[in-house]
């Protein structure tokens, strides 16, 4: 599939987006206001992006704990996550989900969640009702390496292929769940491989690579819109971070992680491989009002109120 | 009003929703029954004790959806459909089955009004057979109810008559939160008179059995007839016995629960699903903090001991709150 300029600039802003979005996350976490864990999505901006371009406000995604990256790929506005993640009332969920559970429904995006392997399952619900409902829609799980091993994965998977749904499981391998290798944790060592046996397509790609995952996606979408059924997505994109921020990543090997800066960095080569269709003033115009966005969001988020402590009781049931 | 069973009243309304709504899909283990067997177009179940009955030839199989032995991604499905515009109820067939289940419902539906600062609806029903009685030994016979209702977000209807299951199930059906409809096996055949138009209940509505001065007794699905019986038997010693039915264990009606201690000021909870940390004890709590100057004695529980459920019918009668314990607690705190 070929690409214009304007869905590659797209494409790009993306995934600058996210990885100016966590790099500052990284900085302004060591200031002690953000409360909570962190789990930063660097190294891996190809694969939400890639998948997400696909889809629009019709489809449901459901993400991970690692989820400001899909987020943002799904159109989450910048300003409403920043604050959430700081506990805000301003925040996307009025300060009560935090950087684990951002959810805006109206963009489809069901919840980032931090139950490891949460997702695949309410992304089959979310398949069923747009089937159901016959709204054209398809949906999305994101899962990691670690929750490929979850039972309730599994289950997912078999069920969707038993209906026939139109989703499509996405899998990042990004090398750890945890502290915990994913040479380890797999037990075949082929996540694609595994899913296969569950009666669905399976393909294993570089997730590093935007092009690769795009058209993963556009085989898998196509597959779930046009009634065919569920599709899987191993997409390798080993991560920058530790599993959340001030793990000390003891299970690294030196100079890992420097490698994949040098050599693997998906919005590098993603450039490398524009170089010729779209102009340097450009890239350099997105990478500017990217940064000024970034610095926006984090500005508003600090300046913004934390919810009223009557906000403690509401919104537990509809009505009760 | 029509003369049905408890089991015709939950097809009724089940069958009534689904008509009324299109939203309203069905899904779990044979549901329908007889999806990929060797004789085509077959409705084998209709609910393992025929609860869904009719309702696969009526809507079809895009509505009422056999699925594979899969409790996680049956309830996860029906979250994620909730919360994207179905109002799906799924069947987990015995209540016990939460075990291998339960993320979807503890961590994923329950919460996700909270999470998402009050964006998300989940109207989703989870409905299970709960109780002993049956023969149906240790994994089959449980009533966790009193689990279901710590969990925030979480609604929990237990239900004791044809009328009050057909009126609560539609509710169920129209409520806008997770509701988990709870089912007593040994009820299903149990007969009343039953509206024949839909109707609902409303949650957190306490129903009184029996009315009465001397004692009261709070009570839920079977353990109600239990009560009643005792309530019928001591009435002819002139002993004049209350019984609360709550119906619904979250919401509570609590001044419900309180107004008739108040007016006895003698109680006895009769439970049967926890020994320990279970529905009794809630209540027994509620009662000693708000309602401790009505009490004219110390509140009696009876309760199965804390063991599991056992097998053997002479163990299983033994384990099950009797009558005889029932009417001996209402003596006791009639002597204190």
């Amino acid at each position: 599939m070929t690409l214009s300029t304007h869905q590659l600039l797209r494409a790009y802003r993306r995934m600058r987006e996210i990885r100016e979005f966590e790099e500052r996350l990284q900085v302004e976490n060591t200031s002690g206001e953000i409360p909570g864990f962190l789990h930063l999505y660097t190294g891996q901006e190809a694969i939400a992006v890639g998948v997400c371009e696909h889809l629009s406000d019709i489809d449901y995604i459901a993400s991970t704990h690692r989820g400001h990256g899909h987020c943002i790929a799904k159109g989450c506005d910048l300003n409403g996550m920043m604050a959430e993640i700081y506990g805000k009332e301003t925040g996307l969920c009025r300060g009560k989900g935090g950087s684990m559970h951002i959810a805006d429904l109206e963009r489809g995006m069901l919840g980032a969640n931090a139950i490891v392997g949460g997702g695949p399952p309410l992304a089959v619900g979310a398949a069923l009702s747009a089937r159901t409902l016959g709204t054209g829609g398809i949906a999305v799980s994101f899962t990691g390496d670690g929750g490929s091993n979850q039972g309730l994965v599994f289950e997912a998977m078999n069920m969707a292929v038993v209906l026939q749904l139109p989703v499509v499981f996405v899998f990042e391998n990004n090398g750890y769940g945890e502290a915990t290798g994913h040479d380890y944790a797999v037990g075949s060592g082929d996540i694609a491989g595994r899913a296969a046996g569950f009666g669905l397509p399976a393909v294993k790609i570089d997730g590093a690579d935007f092009f690769a995952v795009h058209e993963a996606m556009g085989v898998a979408a196509e597959r779930a819109r046009s009634g065919q059924g569920p599709s899987v997505i191993e997409a390798v994109a080993m991560r920058w971070r530790g599993h959340y921020e001030g793990d000390a990543m003891l299970y690294r090997a030196e100079g890992e992680v420097a490698e994949l800066r040098a050599n693997k960095d998906p919005l590098q080569r993603f450039l490398q491989r524009v170089a010729e269709q779209v102009a340097g003033d450009d890239i350099a115009a997105i990478d500017r009002e990217v940064a000024a966005a970034i610095d926006e969001a984090v500005e508003r988020a600090r300046a913004a109120n934390p919810p009223a402590v009557d906000q403690l009781l509401t919104d537990v049931y509809v009505s009760y | 009003m029509a003369i049905r069973t408890f089991r015709e009243a939950l097809n009724e309304a089940l069958m009534q929703e689904m008509e009324r709504d299109h939203r309203v899909v069905l899904m779990g283990e044979d549901v329908r029954g007889g999806s990929g067997g060797s004789k085509e177009d077959v409705e084998a179940y209709g609910g393992v004790l025929g609860v869904s009955k009719g309702l696969w030839s009526r809507f079809g199989s895009s509505r009422v959806i056999d699925t594979p032995v899969t409790e996680s991604a049956l309830l996860g499905m029906a979250a994620g459909s909730a919360v994207t515009g179905l109002r799906p109820v799924a069947d987990l067939m015995f209540m016990d089955f939460f075990g291998v289940s339960h993320d979807m419902l503890y961590n994923q539906a329950a919460k996700f009004r909270y999470m998402f600062g009050g964006k998300a609806r989940t109207p989703m029903v989870v409905r299970g057979m709960i109780g002993a009685g049956y023969g149906a030994g240790a994994q089959h016979s449980q009533s966790p109810y009193n689990i279901f209702a710590t969990t925030p977000g979480l609604k929990v209807v237990v239900p004791s008559s044809p009328h009050d299951a057909k009126g609560l199930l539609i509710q169920a059906i129209r409520d806008d939160d997770p509701v988990v409809f709870c089912e007593h096996k040994t009820l299903y055949k149990l007969e009343g008179e039953v509206p024949e138009e839909a109707y609902t209940i409303p949650f957190g509505v306490a129903n009184y059995t029996r009315e009465g001065d001397d004692v009261t007794i709070i009570a839920l699905a079977a353990m109600v007839h239990r009560a009643n019986a005792v309530a019928d038997k001591l009435a002819a010693e002139g002993i004049s016995v209350e019984v609360v039915d709550p119906r619904t264990i979250s919401p509570l009606d609590e001044d419900g629960i309180l107004e008739s201690v108040q007016w006895t000021g003698r109680v006895v909870i009769v439970d049967e699903s926890a020994a320990r940390v279970g529905f009794a004890h809630d209540v027994a709590a509620l009662i000693a903090s708000k309602g401790f100057r009505s009490l004219k004695a110390p509140i009696e529980l009876v309760t199965p001991p804390h063991t599991p459920v056992p097998f053997a019918p002479s163990l299983e009668q033994a384990w099950l709150p009797d009558a005889a314990r029932i009417e001996a607690a209402v003596r006791k705190v009639l002597e204190a």
